[in-house]
């Protein structure tokens, strides 16, 4: 089924996201102004190795989320490409794109809004087998009573509807859903941030679980820092549609390079730090701007205390300056040192 | 700070909501003091009872379905559960006021945000329009609002979440009340806007002094800003001690689950990660709460004992109590 199409290296990308654009333009609001071009994904590229979790940070109006749903094909794709084992997504359409979407699934974050109310928790879970006809409609029921069992739910709560359910139970509901067609790529959409404390636990241990009985890729999409590298063995950090930053994620937060990366970890409110009584961080000034109108040159440059002319002017490249390791900014330099090294250093 | 007297006092509140399934006692035994200056975080899980708590304070129960069974609420020495109606409606805002998790919703989207604070202060202090208004440019100078003389006129939605949060504290502190509850204030926001809210607060802290009762969910936030810290569960206070004594050497073992079991960002990860602590079960329901702890059915330690009687706090060092058997012995305490 694959087009047998070059993969590159050795290493086993299942994903790789080149130069992809996602622009929405905006209806205008008079007759005499043009409508404006929400820039949400600017020209971003990754990969994702099989087997791995690839995470995505960023705050909102990032373009993390549509960064994920472009990878799914969900939202129109203006320009790039994205190739899953192999195969490039962007330009299959109608029963090719549909059998390809088996392979890639989603979780979402809110498990409130995302299952439908009037369907009982089984059906849930087996909708996607009947939508993509996986096995013989006899062996659905089967699959669906293992998958129950698999995700940490009685066989027999399938009949219940899903306000007879915690929130937990209904992220485990989206959970064993997005693997009824065998998926191998599972995208998930902040998946435990609507969820309590106590009970994201319970489900990122169910996921890397999981990750490691069926092989599954994981794109990760969240905010919350802490999460982020408790699952995540790869990162790219989203500014304003754009990846400013990007590596494993020991290198990420031990040498966080992108001034944006510094200070959003420093910005996490941490019981560790205060107990060691260390406070060398940065406060950055106002809201991220507005992708309709991302500023020229570097798009942190209005928030970033170390900007420079050159920052303002011209828009820096990301480029690898460790193995592995990849920003997008003019003022580190090729020795690795950050802008904030100085004041990093004094905690 | 020792000498301080409470500004503020509950004791043994205890709050009842009538529901389809039975009376669910929502809160139960409810006691905490709060000093001039100070923090006072109050972390749990939802419908722990943290938010009805700040609401009780408040009075702003809704009777029915709600009753507030037995206690307290002394705000310098005035029993406020006693107090008239009218009353009430000079504390709130003036003495007590309160900041909630969604700006948006809780801004009045057809009013400009000037006339939202200066509504404020007219009903409070009696200021005319033009006064108010001032005073409302004020106060958005004070949140670090930028072009206040010009923002003061423009509408909720003209404003960013975080800028939208800034305004809502405006307000509240606009009558320098000496009690401010945050309700969960930067849970709707980004990380490094959360950050901006909170070195806020502590600075408006400093200048007047207003006491503060933060609630979140979030051991981060709470470590960030509170002295004092009242750990919840269904209902009730768990354990309570200051700050770096709860982080650092937590006793009950609700509290030790709830600090385990958040994934912690470290300045250096560890390579290799073992699997999270988690919490077994679910917060059981209210309406059926047994007569023994309610948070023995999830919990490790528990034993016969745990089961049939619900432990009274137990002080476990100086000024730290812990609400389970695991430190005290019945008949003592």
């Amino acid at each position: 089924m694959t087009g047998g199409e070059i993969h590159d290296g050795g290493a086993d990308y299942l994903l790789d996201v080149r130069d992809l654009k996602v622009h929405f333009r905006l209806p205008r609001r008079n007759i005499l102004t043009p409508g404006g071009t929400v820039h949400a994904v600017d020209g971003i590229s990754y990969r994702v190795r099989r087997g791995s979790t690839f995470g995505i940070v960023g705050e909102s109006g990032s373009g993390k989320t549509t960064a994920a749903l472009a990878a799914m094909r969900l939202v129109p794709v203006t320009g790039g490409s994205i190739r899953l084992d192999g195969v490039e997504m962007t330009t299959l359409g109608g029963d090719a794109l549909r059998e390809m979407r088996r392979k890639i699934q989603i979780v979402f974050q809110d498990p409130y809004s995302s299952l439908n109310p009037r369907m009982r928790a089984g059906a849930i879970v087996r909708e996607p087998m009947d939508l993509m006809e996986v096995g013989d409609p006899a062996e659905r029921d089967l699959r669906v009573a293992e998958l129950f069992d698999r995700v940490g739910l009685r066989p027999e709560q399938a009949a219940l509807f899903p306000h007879q359910f915690s929130g937990g139970q209904r992220q485990r509901i989206g959970v064993a859903r997005a693997l009824a067609t065998q998926p191998e790529l599972i995208v998930c959409d902040e998946p435990v941030s609507a969820l309590d404390v106590a009970i994201q636990a319970q489900i990122l241990n169910l996921l890397r679980e999981l990750q490691e009985g069926f092989g599954l890729t994981y794109l990760f999409i969240s905010h919350d820092l802490g999460v982020v590298q408790y699952i995540c063995d790869d990162i790219a950090v989203m500014y304003l549609g754009e990846i400013v930053e990007q590596s494993d994620r020991v290198s990420l937060f031990t040498l966080p390079l992108h001034p944006y990366t510094w200070a959003l970890i420093s910005a996490v409110p941490s019981a560790r730090r205060r107990t060691s009584g260390q406070d060398g961080r940065v406060r950055l000034e106002g809201d991220p701007p507005n992708p309709i109108d991302p500023p020229p040159g570097c798009r942190f440059a209005p928030r970033c205390p170390f900007a420079v002319d050159r920052c303002r002017s011209e828009k820096p490249a990301l480029r690898e300056v460790r193995e592995g390791h990849l920003v997008s900014c003019h003022l580190v330099g090729d020795d690795c040192v950050p802008p904030h090294a100085a004041m990093a250093g004094a905690s | 700070m020792e000498a301080a007297a409470p500004l503020l006092e509950v004791e043994g509140l205890e709050v009842e909501f009538r529901t389809r399934q039975g009376v669910a006692r929502v809160l139960d035994g409810i006691e905490l003091s709060l000093e001039p200056g100070r923090t006072l975080g109050i972390v749990g899980e939802s419908g722990c009872g943290k938010s009805i708590t700040a609401l009780s304070i408040m009075r702003l129960v809704p009777v029915p379905p709600g009753r507030i069974g037995a206690g307290a609420v002394r705000l310098k020495g005035e029993d406020l559960l006693q107090a008239s109606e009218k009353r009430m409606r000079e504390v709130r805002g003036k003495d007590i006021s309160m900041i909630f998790q969604e700006p948006m919703t809780s801004l009045n989207p057809v009013y400009s945000i000037g006339d939202q604070i200066a509504e404020t202060v007219r009903l409070h202090e009696g200021l005319s329009r033009r006064d108010s208004l001032d005073r409302a440019i004020e106060m958005l100078k004070a949140v670090h609002i930028p072009a206040a003389e010009r923002r003061v006129r423009e509408f909720p939605h003209q404003m960013s979440g975080g800028m939208r949060q800034r305004v809502m504290i405006a307000m509240a502190l606009a009558c320098q009340p000496s009690v401010l509850i945050a309700d969960e204030p930067t849970t709707a926001l980004d990380v490094t806007v959360q950050a901006q809210v909170f070195d806020l607060l502590k600075e408006l802290q400093e200048k007047t002094g207003t006491a503060i009762i933060l609630i979140s969910h979030d051991m981060g936030a709470i470590a960030e800003m509170a002295d004092r810290v009242m750990v919840m569960y269904a209902g009730r206070i768990v354990e309570e001690a200051a700050t770096d004594e709860i982080l650092e050497s937590p006793r009950h073992p609700y509290t030790r689950g709830l600090i385990a079991c958040v994934p912690h960002m470290e300045e250096e990860p560890p390579p290799e990660r073992g699997a999270l602590t988690e919490i077994p079960g679910v917060v059981p329901a209210l309406t059926d709460l047994g007569s023994g702890c309610s948070f023995a059915p999830r919990c490790d330690h528990a034993t016969d004992l745990c089961r049939s009687r619900a432990p009274q706090p137990f002080a476990v060092d100086a000024d730290h109590r812990a609400a389970c058997w695991l430190y005290g012995e019945a008949g003592t305490a």
